[in-house]
């Protein structure tokens, strides 16, 4: 498996870490109820298809990615800073 | 008072020549990491330029100018190699001395190439990576910054701790490479 870092180009899967889902990028406001934060801390789906999650380029240049990919066809749709999905949704 | 004798990195480990290759210990000089703050890359640039004569490199480039390197490091960060950072850099970047965390090793010979391709899971071939080029990448399960020097010379970076693996590595590969000459 290669992954495109949006910094370094298309590099081999062992520079990077996986960390899992990218709901991290989603965090709740303080205020939110128990149950929302349940879920966001403990909650994951597992999916058998498209998944949005969050790697680090650590054998590289360091950044954190946010990864679209399929686990059944492997196929990697897309590759964006985490740093960028985070400012936007700021 | 006790009386230090300091070492550097490869002290007893080298220099080597196997085949068609040397590898010796290299001396970059000073090494400082230069991040810029938020907001402060263009300012940066500028200072760089008017202290260093150096340009903020882009990501996998070096800029050189005379003895001074400005090697791209990361994410918002390059290690400028040789010189002491000019005091008005800090006003727009935290500068670290990192002169004694790395292990630096100077690869050069005809079979450079062949060497690094067994160790580094990038393609380091002139075509796609030419003088001035540099990459932070792996070098067997090391952390590195490799950088092109000239069409057969590579300098290598890894943390200072991981010289006698980096070295045994380089090694074995040397010998695989010259054993098949």
């Amino acid at each position: 498996m290669r992954l495109t870092c949006p910094i370094c180009g298309d590099r081999d899967r062992r520079e990077f870490y996986y960390q899992g889902d990218a709901v991290a990028l989603d965090r709740p406001d303080g205020g939110a109820g128990a149950e929302t934060w349940d879920g966001y801390v403990h909650l994951r789906d597992n999916p058998a298809g498209r998944t949005r999650d969050l790697w680090q380029h650590e054998a590289g240049c360091g950044a954190w990615i946010v990864v679209l990919r399929d686990t059944v066809s492997h196929e990697v749709f897309g590759v964006e800073l985490a740093m960028s999905v985070g400012e936007a949704g700021a | 008072m006790a009386e230090l004798t300091g070492k550097t990195p490869c002290d007893g480990l080298l220099p080597l020549e196997i085949g068609a290759v040397t590898l010796v210990e290299a001396d970059p000089g000073r090494l400082t990491s230069v991040a810029p703050y938020r907001g402060g890359a263009e300012a940066l640039g500028r200072a760089l330029v008017s202290a260093h004569g150096l340009d903020w490199p882009a990501p996998n480039r070096m800029s050189v100018k005379g003895a001074a390197r400005l090697i791209w490091f990361g994410r918002d960060m390059a290690l400028l190699a040789g010189p002491a950072p000019a005091p008005g850099l800090a006003e727009h970047a935290a500068l670290t001395d990192q002169s004694d965390a790395w292990a630096a090793v100077d690869l050069a010979g005809d079979d450079a190439e062949q060497v690094l391709a067994r160790l580094v899971p990038i393609d380091l071939r002139a075509a796609h990576f030419a003088v001035g080029h540099t990459a932070r990448t792996l070098i067997g399960h090391m952390t590195a910054s490799i950088t092109r020097l000239g069409p057969d010379r590579f300098l290598i970076l890894v943390f200072r701790s991981m010289a006698g693996t980096l070295v045994h590595d380089l090694k074995t590969a040397l010998e695989a490479v010259a054993a098949r000459r």
